[in-house]
Formats: structure tokens, C-alpha cells, sequence
């Protein structure tokens, strides 16, 4: 029953492939091409010389590496918080008698489901009204708020499939709630809390329309929202764009190739049980 | 899969002998552990829909006290063109989108769902899109679809110079021409889906069918099909719910435009309720994306309500 493939296989999915993989090829092609070079051979024309004079100018003046090390401190922050308290959740849902768990699980989950939009315009006036509008910290707890559901159903999944002679044993122990879950149930979820950050972080990295619900100055953007300005600001140098949305691109790539795994196990935990 | 959860006498939920592993004496401090992440999704979530859902009555620019209009806002949607627009364009978005990437994704996934030389390669290019961010994938794709661009040059080079076009600019095109660029951002997370689902078929089924004389189609719409019931409904779900959130991608490449035809709800809602701040006007097109969000919402915590009980 198991044959080999047809040689058609490859032959099929070899051109498919680079032709998949071609935008970003060609994006890499442009932002290396010279802005005379593209203005005079045009945009699909292949590179007779390269450069990295679009990146560069994207660089140039710093507005590009102070929005990276933005969305870096945002997304630092609000994977870790959202971890952190999802982790709680999730613990005190999959391992204690709290009356209606399930419908507060569900219900904490379908927070998350919900459109943005029907969020928007109250939370940019919560955060107006707490002070904290156009500030990171806003962006954060937004960030934590909106994710918390998805990634506290995906834990409690796990904990509550921990073998249950651990906690018996850590019971018969004393050992106390805050212990149990810090040195017992922490440690065992790593695998699980692994693929939710991998997740997570492309996933806020990402983000941008909550970026644009709750800042305002260009300086505090995130890297998505400053590409858009870049944008408007190059609006015809294309190399410069390309540079600067490969410069945006490369953190989720290196997120991805270093945690494929964790990353796709991540994307089935919560969508497919 | 379905049918055995369902068979399944289920416990009583407050039954004392459910799980052995579940503590009877809740701590206060588990009590802390719960309601701290709980306040905070009440807070900036629940709490926020809920303010959408009564700022749709009123009409407000942000300044002063809102006025109450009733059901005004509704009616105004009602004569809106561009939200006609809008819902259409998402209804085709839904269709478009959605059925392209879960016939790409599913494809795909049968494709490469046994292991073999190169398999790995080509699922990790398949993967990678999903990694980029929508609002980055826009711009990708803004350079391929300009004026002289890879896109047309490539026509070019097949011979189909009279296809070539403005395509972000041509109001005819311009919507196509967004969602391309999101299915092909969309059919790696659907196949990641599918190559799960098709992991948890039973192969001795397909192989019975074989050797019953099933050809390869007949095996896999009346074998296979069948087994990933589970997983069509939550691709089916999670489809339509990101079509409805849809917004990065078409605001970094058209806006809306050209002339509001790629306008979809959730760009369109933006920008009454922070471009033009109407308040209650935005909150009323949020509350239409709501409720006709709401459905698949339960769909997909219906589902997985069920995973749970086992």
C-alpha cells in the first residue's frame, strides 16, 4: 500500500514551491536594487548590481530600530504577563473544585474569539481614561487581556493531563498551592508553555491594529505601525520599503526557524484536540 | 471520533467521584491565582464589548456626553452605501478567502502528509508566510502587484501583456488582488490544521477501501473525508471568524480604496470610529461584525467544549 512517490511529486512541488516562496525572493531582489536602478529598469527587473543602500535609509534616522525595540519591549512583556496569569488560571481551573470551572474556562476563551472591533474604540477610551493612553504599558495589558483566554484554555488542557499521583504526592508532602504549582506544575509544563510563547510572540509581534487603538506618537509605534509611515514617507522608493519590511520580517522568521516545532504543535494545541 | 464522545455517559459535573486528581478545598490563594487573570480579561475585554454594545445608541465625537439616538445608527447602516459595500466585500471575502485556502491548505496537507525527501523542505516553505505579519505580507505584496512589478512581468514573459494592470488601483481588481495576497499568508496555518487531522485517520480504513477496489478520489471523499469531520469544523469556524477580523492586510495595501472597493466591515468600522470619530456610528458596525461573528464563536467553543469532556 505504501509506494513510492510518483516522480510527478516532485516535479509538481518543486516549482510549486519556489513559486510560493518567490514574493519574498523578489521583496529580497528589490530591497538590494538601487532607486535609480528600479526607477529606470523598473520594479520586476532582476539586479545587475547590488546594494544595501535601501536598508540604510529604512535605518536611517533611527525611527525603524526605535520601533523594533518597541514592539521587543512589548512583546517581551505581554507574552511573559500573559504566561504568567494564564499559567494561574489555568492551574487553579484543572486542579482545584472552583463551582462552574468549565463555563468560566469556555467563557474566557470566547473573550478571546470575539472580533477586535467590537473592543476598539471602548478600550482606546478606558486606556484615555486610566491615563495610560499612547504609552507601552497600554499596549501590554491590551495585548494580555485579549490573549489570556486562548493561552489559559490551552494550559489548563495540559495540567489537567498531568498524572494526578504527582499532586497527590506533593499533597501528602504539605506542600501548599503557591509550591505545587511553582516547582511541580511550572516545570512539567514547559513543553506546553514553549509552544505558546512561540506563538504568542509572533502573534503580538505581529499585531497591529491594537497598536493603532492605543498609541498615538510615531515614536512609541511598534515595528508594523512604523512600516506603515515608512510607507507614506517612501511611498515610491521600493527598495526602501522592501528593506524595511524585511528588517520587520526577520524576528518572526528567526522565531520560527529555531522553534518550528514548538511553533506548529502550538498553532494545534488550542484548535484541534 | 464525534459519535464516541457523544455516546459517552457523561459525569455529573459536581459529582464527587468525577476526578480523583481534583482537590476538594479550594485554598484562598488558588482563588487569587483564578480571579487575577480573570479581572483582567473582565476589565479590558468583557467589560470594553459590552460599553460597544450601548455606545451604538448614542452619537458621540468623543467630546462631552454621548447623545442617546436609539436604534438611529442601525438605521443609518441600513442607507449606508459603503457599508453595503463592505458587507458584500466581506461576504465575498469569506467565499474567496476561505474557500481558497481551505482547498490550497487541505490540498497541500494530502499532498504532504506522508513523510519522504523533501517533504519537510516544502512544508517549512509553506509554513513560512504565516510567520510575516499581515501588515508586512501587504506590503510584500504591494511591491509585487506595481506597475512593471514581478506580477507583471510575469505575465509579461508567459505572453498575457494585456492582463497586465494597476491592480491595487483598478477598483475591479484591487479586492482580488488583497485577498490573494491573505490566502497566501492563510493556507499554511490550514494545512498545518489538515496535516494534523489527517495524522489521527486510520490508515487500515484507507487500505480495506484499497484493497475493495477504491480508487485514490473514491478514498479519500468517502474514507478520508468522513474521518476529518472534527477538523472541518473548526477550519470551517476559524475561517470565517478571521475573515471577519480581517483588517491589516487590506489597511496596508489599499485603505479601503480605491473608492471604497475593498473596503471590508472591520476597515470600514476603523475608520468611522477613529479617522472620522464617529463613536457610536464605529460601535454600531462593530456590533454588526459581532453578531454576525457570534454564531461561529459557538460553533467553535461547542467543539471544543466537547474535546474537554473526555
Amino acid at each position: 500500500m505504501r509506494t513510492a512517490r510518483s516522480p510527478w511529486f516532485h516535479a509538481v512541488m518543486i516549482p510549486f514551491t519556489l513559486l510560493w516562496l518567490a514574493p519574498i525572493v523578489f521583496v529580497v531582489l528589490v530591497s538590494l536594487r538601487e532607486f535609480d536602478d528600479i526607477a529606470t529598469r523598473g520594479l520586476g527587473a532582476l539586479p545587475t548590481s547590488l546594494t544595501l543602500d535601501g536598508f540604510a535609509t529604512a535605518l536611517a534616522g533611527g525611527a525603524v530600530a526605535t520601533a523594533l525595540l518597541n514592539s521587543a519591549i512589548v512583546t517581551v512583556a505581554a507574552v511573559l504577563a500573559s504566561l504568567a496569569l494564564a499559567a494561574l488560571g489555568a492551574f487553579a481551573l484543572s486542579r482545584y473544585r472552583i463551582p462552574a470551572r468549565r463555563t468560566i474556562l469556555l467563557v474566557m476563551l470566547a473573550g478571546n474569539l470575539l472580533p477586535p472591533q467590537i473592543l476598539l474604540i471602548p478600550v482606546s477610551r478606558i486606556a484615555q481614561g486610566l491615563g495610560i493612553y499612547d504609552t507601552l504599558f497600554a499596549l501590554v495589558v491590551v495585548q494580555v487581556g485579549f490573549g489570556l483566554g486562548f493561552y489559559t484554555f490551552v494550559l489548563h488542557g495540559f495540567m489537567r493531563a498531568l498524572p494526578s499521583e504527582v499532586f497527590e504526592a506533593a499533597l501528602l508532602d504539605g506542600s501548599g498551592a503557591g509550591r505545587t504549582f511553582w516547582s511541580i506544575v511550572l516545570p512539567l509544563c514547559r513543553p506546553a508553555l514553549a509552544a505558546l510563547a512561540a506563538l504568542a510572540t509572533t502573534w503580538i509581534y505581529n499585531d497591529l491594529i491594537w497598536a493603532m487603538t492605543v498609541l498615538q506618537t510615531d515614536a512609541k509605534f511598534p515595528i508594523t505601525a512604523a512600516l506603515l509611515n515608512l510607507q507614506g514617507g517612501y511611498s515610491s522608493s521600493w527598495n526602501v520599503i522592501a528593506a524595511g519590511s524585511l528588517v520587520a520580517a526577520v524576528p518572526t522568521a528567526i522565531v520560527f526557524f529555531v522553534f518550528q516545532k514548538q511553533f506548529v504543535s502550538g498553532l494545534l494545541v488550542g484548535s484541534n484536540k | 471520533m464525534t459519535a464516541v464522545q457523544q455516546a459517552r455517559p457523561e459525569a455529573p459535573a459536581g459529582g464527587p467521584a468525577r476526578r480523583g486528581r481534583v482537590t476538594r478545598r479550594v485554598p484562598p490563594l488558588v482563588w487569587l491565582f483564578l480571579l487575577l487573570p480573570l479581572a483582567v480579561e473582565l476589565f479590558w475585554v468583557f467589560w470594553p464589548a459590552m460599553n460597544s454594545f450601548s455606545l451604538s445608541f448614542t452619537e458621540w465625537n468623543g467630546v462631552g456626553a454621548a447623545r442617546p439616538v436609539g436604534l438611529e445608527n442601525y438605521e443609518r447602516l441600513l442607507s449606508d452605501p459603503i457599508f453595503a459595500t463592505a458587507l458584500r466585500n466581506n461576504v465575498i471575502w469569506v467565499i474567496g478567502f476561505g474557500g481558497l485556502s481551505v482547498v490550497g491548505g487541505l490540498a497541500l496537507a494530502v499532498a504532504l502528509n506522508r513523510p519522504g525527501r523533501g517533504v519537510g523542505i516544502y512544508r517549512s516553505a509553506i509554513y513560512l508566510p504565516m510567520v510575516i505579519s499581515l501588515a508586512v505580507t501587504g506590503l510584500f505584496w504591494r511591491v509585487m502587484y506595481q506597475p512593471g512589478g514581478p506580477i507583471d512581468s510575469g505575465l509579461g514573459v508567459i505572453g498575457l501583456d494585456g492582463l497586465q494592470q494597476q491592480w491595487l488601483a483598478n477598483p475591479d481588481t484591487a479586492l482580488y488582488a488583497v485577498l490573494i495576497a491573505a490566502v497566501w499568508r492563510q493556507v499554511g496555518y490550514i494545512m498545518v490544521l489538515y496535516l494534523a487531522g489527517l495524522k489521527g485517520c486510520d490508515p487500515t480504513l484507507e487500505e480495506a477501501a484499497a484493497v475493495d477496489g477504491a480508487n485514490a478520489w473514491q478514498r479519500f471523499w468517502r474514507v478520508v473525508m468522513p474521518q476529518l469531520r472534527g477538523v472541518n469544523t473548526v477550519v470551517f469556524a476559524v475561517t470565517v471568524i478571521d475573515s471577519l477580523r480581517t483588517f491589516d492586510i487590506v489597511w496596508a495595501m489599499t485603505r479601503g480604496g480605491p473608492y471604497n472597493t475593498t473596503q471590508l466591515l472591520s476597515t470600514y468600522m476603523f475608520q468611522q470610529g477613529f479617522t472620522l470619530v464617529n463613536l457610536g456610528y464605529g460601535s454600531a458596525i462593530a456590533v454588526v461584525i459581532f453578531l454576525l461573528a457570534i454564531a461561529f464563536i459557538i460553533t467553535y467553543l461547542a467543539r471544543q467544549a466537547r474535546a474537554e469532556e473526555v
